[in-house]
């Protein structure tokens, strides 16, 4: 159920990032709306910052550094919010908007 | 709120992608004509076709192949190449893998209306990935499927009288060569592995149009063109020696972006002295095929492979052993190499 206190996004994967996630290639989740105080960040209305921890805590079982690399992405994933390169939407410290679609994929695999 | 922002280049619509090469933020229309007119342009700087050349296209299934075929047709077509294109692809024989990317092969096939030939590595050596892995299990059999597979390809472009086959190697591939080849301290394939083209006597020319393409950009476009390739990782092959190198890679370029163009022009920069010379090439004895040596390489591990002593054939040291080793009755060997016309001659300056 979302409410004020919670957001849904969906997730959409590609490239090969699919086979970390149950090679379901998207999904919908529902996160808290704020993200608690994490390493040097404050709580603050949930980023993607956060949705990238609560994605490897909440979807990832094992082989973690194959998807995060710190507080981010591993280099070779691209990510993409409402079809947009994030690079262009700040990145982390883009803020979710309810219904934001966020694609995530590997540049890594095959040829 | 920071004021919307616009492309950079028709000033108008809306950005999705930020170019690595530059920084720039472009919109979709945009970046599609970026991306096609840069690829145009390397092609025409290295005068890499003529008129009616027959080229093929080396076709994986996966995402830089399916984005050259994509793009070839576009430019053949845009600026009048006059090419005659075909899709090769090679069939390993990987089940659960091989397989399933010949699938998005023979999808690509139907879209860009273009002929495909499918060599396997069953049909030419007898033998198939999954049958040499059973004998020589996990560890070097990617130097097996990298010595067939280069053979393969020059077989099949043969069989289709092509003068050219064009690959998807970009120029993240390309700087991982590079910084490979350093780590190895291989001078001899450091500037050879920068080449846009090659080409080895009477063998047929090799290019690599996405020279100076980064994958993202090739990623991007796959992705906003919605085409449809084939992504798993080859069942037999974590490369583990490249995948390091693309881990390397791909923080450099983190860093920094341009890294990746910086490599590549580093490797160009290596002059190959007189002492490291490739060895002269001339043809093998038994299949024709060029070699530097009596016996090519896949001559060589066709042979190993059929003594049961493919474990012992890629160290030069053990080649005296499988050389006393008798061979079996029936030995397979590859088929004479030939090309079914001369190579034309070259255009007069
Ligand atoms: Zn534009
Ligand atoms: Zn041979």
């Amino acid at each position: 159920m979302e409410d004020e206190k919670t957001i849904t996004v969906k997730l959409v994967f590609g490239g090969g990032v699919e086979v970390l996630f149950s090679n379901k290639r998207n999904q919908s989740i529902t996160i808290p709306a704020q993200a608690p105080a994490s390493g040097s960040h404050p709580s603050r209305p949930a980023d993607l910052r956060y949705l990238i921890l609560w994605m490897s805590e909440s979807l990832l079982t094992d082989r973690k550094e194959l998807f995060v690399d710190g507080e981010t992405v591993r280099p070779g994933i691209l990510v993409l919010v409402n079809d947009t390169d994030w690079e262009l939407e700040g990145e982390l410290d883009y803020e979710l908007q309810k219904g934001d679609e966020v694609v995530f994929i590997s540049t890594l695999h095959g040829g | 709120m920071a004021p919307p922002r616009t492309c950079a280049l028709c000033q108008t619509a809306r950005p999705i992608v930020r170019r690595p090469k530059t920084g720039q933020q472009v919109c979709k229309e945009c970046f599609f004509h970026v991306f096609e007119t840069e690829v145009h342009n390397t092609i025409m700087s290295a005068k890499l076709f003529k008129p009616g050349d027959r080229v093929a296209i080396g076709a994986s299934g996966g995402k830089d192949s399916t984005v050259l075929a994509h793009v070839m047709k576009v430019l053949n077509d845009r600026y009048d190449y006059g090419l005659e294109m075909y899709l090769l692809s090679i069939d390993e024989g990987i089940t659960g893998y091989r397989d399933d990317s010949l699938e998005s092969v023979k999808r690509n096939q139907q879209e860009y209306g273009l002929p495909l030939k499918i060599l396997s590595y069953d049909e030419l050596y007898g033998w198939t990935m999954d049958a040499i892995v059973e004998q020589i299990g996990r560890k070097n059999n990617c130097t097996f499927c990298g010595v067939f597979r280069r053979q393969a390809l020059d077989r099949g472009a043969a069989a289709l009288n092509v003068d050219h086959i064009v690959t998807g190697h970009n120029a993240d591939d390309i700087a991982e060569t590079v910084l490979m080849n350093i780590m190895r301290g291989d001078i001899a394939r450091l500037g050879r592995c920068t080449l846009i083209c090659t080409q080895g006597e009477d063998s047929i020319k090799r290019s690599k149009p996405f020279k100076y393409a980064y994958e993202k950009e090739i990623v991007m476009y796959a992705y906003f063109k919605k085409l449809d390739y084939f992504s798993t990782e080859c069942i037999y092959s974590p490369d583990a020696y490249r995948g390091h190198a693309r881990v390397f890679l791909k923080d450099l370029e983190a860093a920094r972006p341009s890294a990746i163009i910086d490599i590549i022009h580093s490797g160009e920069a290596f002059q190959i002295g007189e002492a490291v010379e490739l060895k002269a090439q001339q043809t093998c004895k038994r299949c024709g095929y060029m070699s530097s040596n009596d016996l090519c390489k896949a001559c060589t591990l066709l042979e190993s492979l059929e003594k049961g002593m493919a474990k012992l054939a890629t160290g030069d040291r053990n080649r005296r052993r499988l050389d006393e080793e008798p061979a079996p009755e029936n030995m397979r060997t590859i088929p004479m190499f030939h090309r079914a016309t001369p190579a034309e001659p070259a255009a007069a300056p």
